[in-house]
């Protein structure tokens, strides 16, 4: 396959897969990796340096429209951040010593978790009625518009959320991804953030966490022009175009479709990692 | 001391937040542009060429570093130009942590201040104090 073809191709995927990973709330890198190395048979290691890559464009493209929203916490972000940065240093570190077949048999798990979450539609976590200390000292409690008017909120289990966030921080220094399921479900679950604040802060948290472990790809050669390019130019339109896209009821089918469609890469992604074919 | 009086001036963080989103789009448009001219010029002048990525290839490479990048791309050498591109796109998540950190010192919130001063030595160990 001459380069011209592979790259109209990694560009082609790539859009679909930023398209599908908007519309469906999933996020754009979510079966990057499975494409790049299922379908194109690339190393999973270029395949992670793309991701991480393309998750920072899709990050930072998308903050312009949540922030005018008002529901971003940059104080709660801020200081999860020191949590996922941390991690993200750590997981990359990690990842130098996994071999291929293991990162791929995480992935998939992690993947697989991420999919199953989504079959979860309900996001009824009732507020908490009183903050922790903690969230006290460090202002975490904040507002946001509702109905005209504006919302208060108090943040708890902030010690937890933190510890959740190291992981999640990991995760996406190890398989170059954003992590924004596990990111939500500790700020949605542990600190009871409000559904609308946790989605747009972890967004807005997820660019700086994959910047963290972005230099250190560089350096060990995981981001290559040729492959990074078309990912991060696709998934970048694919998912700029899916967050215009009206959102209807039809993307309930939509989501459970695509949750199938990742279960089932993500079998495949363990399978080959355990039988060494990545 | 009711738990209102802990929220933090909204106004100011919300005027911040929307500058600093508009930051980001605007980094991301430039950081994009970069990378499609450099793909362009990787298509033009490698289009026929038959890679092979099936396999992790450890050689030394100047892309691997800022410096080399950098040398690469005032070459007017094609990867050259993608991994700047690549290197401006990482720039912008962490010059937003730069301006909150002007934003927080602006509003004598020194925990943040703190606080944003330790992402940014994380940041900083990962971009530049890393050799594999």
């Amino acid at each position: 396959m001459s380069y011209f073809v592979l790259s109209s191709l990694l560009f082609a995927g790539s859009l679909l897969a930023g398209l599908l990973g908007a519309l469906t709330g999933l996020g754009g890198g979510v079966v990057i990796i499975p494409l790049i190395t299922l379908a194109f048979g690339i190393d999973i290691r270029y395949a992670i340096g793309a991701s991480l890559i393309s998750v920072i464009a899709t990050s930072s493209g998308a903050a312009a429209a949540y922030v005018r929203e008002g529901y971003t916490n940059i104080r709660i972000g801020m200081f999860l951040e020191v949590a996922t940065t941390f991690g993200a240093l750590g997981g990359a570190a990690i990842a130098g010593f996994l071999s291929t077949g293991t990162i791929a048999v995480v992935f998939g798990v992690v993947l697989a978790s991420t999919a199953l979450q989504s079959f979860r539609t309900s996001h009824d976590v009732p507020g908490a009625a009183v903050s922790d200390r903690a969230a006290l000292r460090l202002r975490l409690n904040g507002e946001y518009p509702l109905d005209g008017g504006r919302q208060t909120y108090n943040v708890t289990g902030v010690a937890p959320g933190f510890a959740l966030m190291l992981i999640a921080g990991g995760l996406s220094g190890l398989l170059g991804i954003g992590s924004g399921a596990v990111k939500v479900l500790a700020m949605d679950r542990i600190m009871r953030i409000p559904f609308k604040v946790s989605t747009t802060t972890s967004n807005f948290m997820i660019g700086v966490t994959a910047a963290a472990s972005a230099g250190i790809y560089i350096a060990r050669g995981y981001v290559v022009p040729e492959i990074a390019m078309p990912v991060m130019l696709g998934v970048l339109a694919g998912s700029l175009a899916g967050s215009r896209v009206l959102v209807a009821t039809r993307t309930v089918i939509l989501r459970r479709l695509f949750a199938w469609v990742v279960i089932v890469l993500a079998a495949e992604m363990i399978f080959n990692g355990i039988t060494g074919r990545i | 001391m009711s738990e209102r009086g802990n929220t933090p001036r909204p106004q100011a963080d919300m005027a911040m937040e929307i500058t600093l989103g508009k930051l980001l789009r605007l980094g991301v448009l430039v950081a994009a542009a970069v990378v499609a001219a450099g793909g362009l010029l990787l298509i033009i002048s490698r289009g026929n060429w038959t890679p092979d990525y099936a396999a992790f290839h450890d050689a030394i490479s100047p892309l691997r570093s800022v410096g080399g990048i950098l040398r690469e791309a005032y070459a007017l050498q094609a990867d050259g130009i993608v991994q700047t591109g690549i290197l401006l796109l990482i720039a912008t998540p962490v010059l937003r942590v730069v301006f909150s950190l002007f934003g927080f010192a602006r509003q004598r919130d020194w925990l943040y201040v703190v606080l944003t001063l330790v992402v940014l030595t994380i940041l900083s160990v990962g971009l530049v104090g890393w050799k594999t």
